[in-house]
């Protein structure tokens, strides 16, 4: 296997462990505003990994390129709609969630 | 390996739908859908339908999806919930099921070559398009030359659908138009400015780019009508109905559909078949590239239209108190 | 054995159409029936798509160092379906908000009442 080869595997499992470390927050945390922080951040990370890793493995053409602009536009959206769903959820709760309280509905 | 991401596709696909349909809380039950909709398109990439798997993201997970939410604000979030499994629809279900099991007993093994569906027609498609029409991607010449009159009926089904919905809900009104809660918020604001002319670019790029690659008119129109919505969203109906006034949508709504049948008049007035493009210029696979062209724009215009009707209908509704 | 596994994409197919037939039938929500319909229309264009896959077929975009495709026909008639779906799924949902406005409540056994009351 070929250096390029372990260095794109590498980004990948990379990027899948964060996508699984996501999801086993917004499983055990307890609030809204905590379970979107979770995985706003992890997702991005997690599939701009993933996406730089098929890059890498797909060398020196379009397609490579096309996937950069797939991840310029993976930046630009998810830390948007976090933002979005995280704003609609400190709108409609009334009180922060507090220590102690246990998981909110 | 392809068997593992199909297996795997299957499950989070099972998973998804029993919980769209178990759940009360019609908000989640609608993101569920939305989640189901792109587990499945991941399924048509697998399964080698890239142009199907291109349309069904763009409207099952786009489309389908935003009209649902539209209608959840319009009615109530909460559905009455029910304990218990009623036992007639079960049993009916179940009968049903068992049947249906029962005659795929008889059909083909996954990935058969040999079978009546893969054998007949599709490898007359496969081996002729080239010389008769030209076009690398055979899914858009077997849509819009071999098969086009069907695609002019199913053009005609979304105008009907769009008609239908603006004669139910009427086209916006300005009343409730007025509110656009994120305008004033800077990150979708500034986010939405970038992203709408790049979504506009993508949707040209993909219903011209249908003839060599996955793509085509129906695509296109719904990336066209999601950028449209996005504007709607951030910047408020009054907004959008000033960037496409619904007047300029129902010309657009007909104007597609008149260019796609129209292409078939001029075919016959040309001395051909309806719809025969090989008379349109003296070349016939010139002739099928430009017919292909003029219909493909048309449905792409028809369906940004309705879509776009169809979203300013829905969230120009004022509430039922 | 085999024979199953290689069936088997046909009872997941199957079970999926009947959970959104389930949803269309059981449920007493108008929305949460559109939905139903929706999954039950998905699942079928699952089991179309299934029916045109060819082992070691490529995607059906003839290119010169390709021999093989997967089965085209399928995917005309389903890109077909797909769009005519979200069309009658767009009327049935501006149904369901004329129905809200009407009846106020779009649980169907309170519109049975309603209706048995005039």
């Amino acid at each position: 296997m070929s250096i390029l080869e372990v260095v794109s595997g590498v980004l990948m499992l990379a990027g899948a462990l964060f996508v699984l470390t996501g999801s086993v927050g917004l499983l055990r945390l307890p609030d809204a505003l905590t379970q979107v922080h979770a995985v706003g951040i992890t997702d991005t990370l997690g599939v701009g990994l993933i996406i730089l890793g098929l890059a890498i493995r797909a060398g020196p053409t379009l397609l490579a390129l096309k996937l950069l602009l797939i991840l310029a536009i993976l930046v630009l959206t998810t830390p948007t709609t976090s933002h979005a769903i995280a704003r609609a959820v400190s709108r409609y709760r009334s009180r922060p969630w507090k220590d102690g309280q246990g998981r909110a509905p | 390996m392809t068997d593992l991401v199909l297996a795997a596709l299957f499950v989070m696909m099972i998973m998804t739908a029993l919980a769209a349909i178990r759940l009360t809380d019609l908000f989640a039950v609608v993101i569920m859908f939305s989640i189901y909709s792109l587990l499945a398109a991941s399924m048509f990439v697998v399964m080698d339908a890239v142009d199907v798997a291109l349309t069904e993201a763009a409207v099952d997970a786009g489309i389908a999806t935003i009209l649902m939410l539209a209608t959840l604000v319009l009615t109530d979030r909460w559905e009455r919930p029910s304990a218990r499994l009623r036992m007639v629809p079960l049993a009916v279900v179940c009968l049903t099921g068992a049947v249906l099991l029962y005659g795929t007993l008889d059909m083909p093994i996954f990935g058969d070559a040999s079978s009546p569906a893969n054998t007949h027609l599709a490898t007359y498609y496969l081996t002729e398009s080239p010389g008769e029409v030209g076009l690398p991607n055979v899914v858009t010449s077997v849509l819009a030359s071999y098969r086009a009159y069907d695609t002019l009926g199913e053009v005609a089904v979304i105008f009907t659908a769009g008609v239908g919905v603006l004669a139910l809900l009427g086209a916006a009104r300005s009343g409730r138009g007025g509110a656009a809660p994120m305008r004033d918020n800077p990150v979708p604001r500034v986010i939405a400015k970038i992203m709408i002319p790049l979504i506009i670019l993508f949707a040209l790029y993909v219903q011209l780019h249908g003839d060599f690659g996955p793509g085509g008119g129906f695509q296109a129109g719904v990336i066209f009508a999601a950028a449209i919505i996005l504007y709607a969203i951030v910047f408020g109906v009054d907004a959008a109905a000033q960037v496409i006034p619904p007047a300029g949508l129902k010309v657009m709504m007909t104007g597609g559909v008149l260019l796609f049948a129209g292409t078939g008049f001029v075919t016959m007035a040309l001395g051909g078949a309806f719809l025969d493009y090989d008379v349109l210029v003296r070349d016939p696979l010139a002739g099928q590239h430009l017919g292909i062209v003029l219909v493909e724009l048309g449905i792409g215009i028809t369906v940004a239209a309705v879509v776009i009707s169809v979203f300013l209908a829905f969230a120009g509704r004022r509430r039922a108190r | 054995m085999k024979e199953f596994l290689l069936h088997y994409h046909y009872w997941v197919v199957v079970f999926l159409m009947m959970t959104g037939l389930y949803a269309v039938v059981a449920s007493g929500n108008l929305l949460k029936k559109v939905v139903g319909l929706n999954v039950f229309q998905a699942s079928v264009f699952m089991l179309y798509i299934s029916l045109g896959v060819v082992d070691g077929g490529a995607v059906p975009i003839l290119r010169p160092e390709v021999t093989v495709y997967s089965n085209p026909l399928p995917h005309v008639l389903i890109l077909t379906a797909i769009v005519v779906g979200v069309a009658t799924t767009s009327l049935a949902l501006a149904l369901v908000v004329r129905i809200k406005e009407a009846y106020g409540t779009v649980e169907e056994d309170d519109i049975h009442r309603r209706d048995e009351a005039e």
